[in-house]
């Protein structure tokens, strides 16, 4: 149903170059995948989303003026991330990138298709969504804790943890609202990262920060690989993603243009966009 | 079923830390904090009672207890409904983010005010020793209207909370009819006067006004709580909560697209 124009490759041991150890894969171990995106479409209905009250609702309705204007955000996108891999999700803006890593952590429900995740999800799509800006640090690592599904008991006995990682102890019981950003990125990744997950989701969250939080981060973030962390980041930066990731997909307008390692798709990337 | 009953275990904890923080944050930057929520009924009481008493001439001892029972449930109807409603477009910039089972904002605000208004009970005691006004075995029938008021705020709640991330303007139709329902239920005037002039069956047909009056005779008028009143008042709360429910679970989805 459809064309599906994309082109994979066979992964395979010599490809695993990147910058560190590798860890066998679940694809290489032949297991199940642990992140299942199977013909995932998001429709989002354009002319709907300018009525918003019921006057203008009433109007249109008896003009007949209420059609859909249909916009496929993602359309036909198949592919499996397994245990260990580190997938890129590349593309200029508006391919969908984002609202791909939306249908992922269940914020979005995809209006086509499905999407199956084996275990913890943590989704870095913006460090500190569940924060109050009247709550001290204190009180939001609790909230922003139990936002992420995390128990009272866990969080107590991380909570040191916490804020040794965030490097926060002198601030943690002003309100938020009085914190930098960069404070406030720094106590939601600590929160967020405190526990291994299963699935890592990135959204261009580590261009965010000053460098010494950025390196901080970053090593925080590759400790994880050597465990087996299945990795999904959004970036801009070719860099990041050659640096970090071993797969990637390449994402425009809606429709996946390409999959496989970084560095094929790093350099599909240049030749599509960057030839002038 | 069970994966719902799965989901709400996994976020039982953040459902807690939502409804404490409604507690805390409510009056955290005021000087008396907490206890406006026992200072804001009496002083409403009193207002009532100046005004309706000394212009309408009521010598009628227990009247300031009679106006503190409908104020106070009605007190609770208006903030935990009107909670509700702004509770998802309140809450966008997290739901756009992170994933939390979205029936978690209507609720914690429902119960968060539920908390404030057992608290704010505290209120009938000196106004009750003022007014002469004792309990008696009636009082064990509180369960009914205390549970019933819960039931009724979360099923319109929840069906308020779906609508307005629609419509918007339902905020502001909202508070035209709280406005409404408070002159309808006999708060601060007795419901026999009305039902003179004919027009009685307001009284039929407001659910809110039965629960006040349930609420009534356990406390004041020291008798067996109206069956029929309750049963219809339950009736009414229990299909608002499967409309409501039904409608949030259907629609849920989509709030993402709206907010």
């Amino acid at each position: 149903m459809g064309k599906k124009p994309f082109i994979s490759v066979n992964y395979n041991d010599e490809v695993a170059q990147g910058n560190h150890e590798t860890v066998a894969t679940g694809r290489m171990k032949g297991q199940k995948p642990v992140v299942e995106v199977k013909n995932v479409g998001i429709l989002f209905n354009l002319a709907q989303n300018k009525v918003d009250n019921l006057k203008e609702f009433v109007i249109k309705w008896m003009t007949k003026e209420l059609h859909f204007q249909e916009f496929w955000a993602l359309r036909n996108v198949t592919f499996n991330v397994y245990r260990g891999e580190r997938l890129g999700i590349v593309g200029l803006n508006g391919a969908g990138k984002s609202t791909l890593l939306k249908v992922v952590s269940g914020v979005l429900k995809a209006s086509e298709g499905e999407v199956k995740v084996k275990g913890r999800i943590a989704p870095l799509l913006e460090l500190g969504a569940g924060f109050d800006p009247e709550y001290t640090g204190r009180e939001n690592i609790y909230l922003y804790g139990a936002v992420l599904g995390f128990s009272k008991k866990f969080l107590d006995s991380k909570y040191d943890e916490i804020v040794e990682f965030s490097e926060l102890a002198k601030f943690i019981d002003v309100p938020l609202k009085n914190y930098s950003s960069g404070m406030k990125a720094r106590l939601g990744f600590a929160i967020a990262t405190i526990v291994e997950p299963d699935v890592l989701i990135l959204d261009e969250v580590l261009s965010v920060g000053d460098a010494k939080f950025r390196k901080k981060s970053m090593n925080k973030i590759i400790g994880m690989f050597d465990k087996g962390v299945t990795v999904l980041f959004v970036s801009h930066s070719i860099d990041q993603v050659l640096a970090i990731c071993d797969r990637a997909i390449l994402l425009d307008k809606g429709q996946l243009i390409a999959e496989g390692t970084a560095e094929e798709i790093a350099q599909m990337y240049n030749d599509r966009y960057l030839q002038a | 079923m069970k994966t719902y009953i799965a989901n709400f275990k996994k976020y039982r904890f953040l459902l807690w830390e939502l409804v404490k923080k409604d507690i805390k944050l409510k009056y955290r930057r005021s000087y008396l904090g907490l206890i406006w929520t026992l200072l804001e009924p009496l002083l409403t009481m009193m207002v009532l009672y100046i005004v309706f008493s000394k212009l309408y001439g009521k010598s009628d001892k227990t009247f300031p207890f009679y106006i503190l029972t409908g104020r106070l449930l009605y007190t609770y109807f208006s903030n935990a409904t009107k909670g509700a409603l702004t509770s998802i477009s309140d809450n966008s910039g997290m739901i756009k983010k992170v994933y939390v089972p979205k029936y978690m904002y209507p609720l914690s605000s429902i119960l968060s005010n539920y908390i404030i208004f057992l608290l704010s009970l505290i209120d009938l005691i000196p106004v009750g020793l003022l007014c002469h006004v004792y309990p008696t075995k009636h009082l064990v029938q509180i369960i009914a209207p205390l549970g019933l008021i819960l039931l009724m705020a979360f099923g319109i709640g929840m069906f308020l909370a779906t609508a307005q991330v629609f419509f918007r303007d339902i905020e502001y139709l909202w508070t035209v009819a709280l406005m409404l329902i408070m002159y309808c239920s006999a708060i601060f005037y007795s419901p026999s006067r009305v039902v003179k002039t004919g027009y009685g069956w307001i009284f039929k047909l407001n659910p809110l006004y039965m629960v006040i009056e349930n609420f009534r005779s356990c406390l004041l008028y020291h008798k067996r709580i109206d069956f029929t009143v309750f049963f219809t008042a339950l009736a009414f709360s229990v299909v608002m909560t499967v409309l409501g429910t039904w409608l949030f679970y259907k629609k849920q989805d989509e709030f993402i697209l709206h907010i």
